[in-house]
């Protein structure tokens, strides 16, 4: 039997989504628009956090959003209560999105209209860390009825963010939250990650978050004039 | 669970190669970070079922497994992490974010038939 020859290549498996997502990255660039991606498990509050963002940040910037789910327009319908531009990427049965999806979704949307927008990845949080959506900014959810262990059981999640929003704080009490324990396991992670914590029922914490956004909104323009 | 996709993308890159260079695969090598996100055990049966009516079919998925390494700042050293839990410094228990190595999914080797 003859030996089985080896030929070395390199190739990157999600290079056709990194391709695109460095696509994305340069026409957000051009148009200084400010791209903030969302990951969470199902039901950690994206939407109301989101619905919230949007009410709060109208009235000083021009925000959109596009809100990724495997199926129904509920939470577009939710969010465009807020008055500002959104579309739903429906996935069918695809458990994350890709950057090929926002590209497609954001056909037709003049980019230079807008300060902020947001992308609202499935409910998931494992698949959405191995791809790359062109963003600047990736904002990881964890709500307070979840427990304080999430960031160890799910650290690529963790890894692939930037910044930690715990929600629901207006429950901490009820489900006895340990803050610092949670502020542990982040930290344990993703040594030096922000963390911001709020509640998008009561608003509490949510003027912190947002002036957090507006000042990497300044940073990236003024980076860009230079 | 985005194995299954990840495959097909490995098994179209396999392909993709086999015809430029005339070649039939018998394995595909590949490099998986620990901080992929892709799960190894997933991995392998979904290449299977990827495999399934193309030339690839019958070929192997090799996984060589790649650990955390991360650099740090204090010892001004690379560190391997046995956990992705705790981003600390082996030697010195300094936090480090920091990532040298870990991520990779990358196809690295053909295995051809001579």
């Amino acid at each position: 039997m003859t030996q089985p020859r080896l030929i070395e290549v390199r190739k990157n498996v999600l290079k056709a989504n990194d391709v695109v997502a460095r696509a994305l990255r340069e026409q957000f660039r051009a148009a200084g628009v400010f791209v903030v991606s969302l990951v969470s498990s199902p039901g950690s509050g994206k939407t109301a956090f989101l619905e919230k963002t949007l009410t709060l940040l109208r009235p000083q910037y021009r925000v959109a959003a596009l809100v990724g789910d495997l199926a129904t327009e509920n939470d577009a319908l939710r969010l465009a209560r807020s008055g500002a531009p959104v579309r739903q990427i429906t996935t069918g049965t695809l458990c994350h999105l890709e950057a090929a999806m926002v590209q497609k979704a954001l056909d037709g949307w003049d980019l230079n209209q807008l300060d902020i927008l947001f992308v609202e990845n499935v409910g998931n949080l494992v698949c959405p860390s191995s791809y790359d959506l062109g963003e600047n900014l990736r904002l990881v959810l964890i709500s307070v009825s979840e427990g304080e262990d999430k960031p160890l059981k799910y650290p690529t999640i963790f890894n692939s963010a930037d910044v930690a929003i715990i929600t629901k704080i207006d429950l901490a009490a009820a489900v006895e939250f340990d803050y610092a324990a949670a502020y542990g396991n982040i930290q344990a992670v993703r040594p030096g990650m922000q963390v911001f914590q709020l509640s998008a029922k009561t608003g509490e914490g949510v003027e912190k978050y947002l002036d957090f956004l507006g000042a990497r909104l300044t940073d990236l323009r003024s980076a860009a004039v230079v | 669970m985005h194995e299954l996709s990840i495959a097909m993308s490995i098994v179209e890159l396999g392909q993709e190669e086999a015809e430029r260079r005339g070649v039939q695969i018998e394995a595909i090598h590949l490099k998986l970070g620990a901080l992929s996100g892709v799960v190894r055990e997933a991995l392998l049966s979904s290449y299977e079922l990827a495999c399934e009516d193309t030339p690839l079919q019958g070929s192997r998925l090799v996984v060589e497994e790649v650990p955390i390494v991360v650099f740090c700042a204090h010892c001004q050293a690379r560190r391997t992490l046995s956990s992705t839990q705790w981003f600390c410094c082996p030697e010195c228990g300094t936090p480090t974010s920091e990532i040298v190595q870990g991520k990779e999914l990358e196809v690295v080797a053909l295995e051809i038939a001579a």
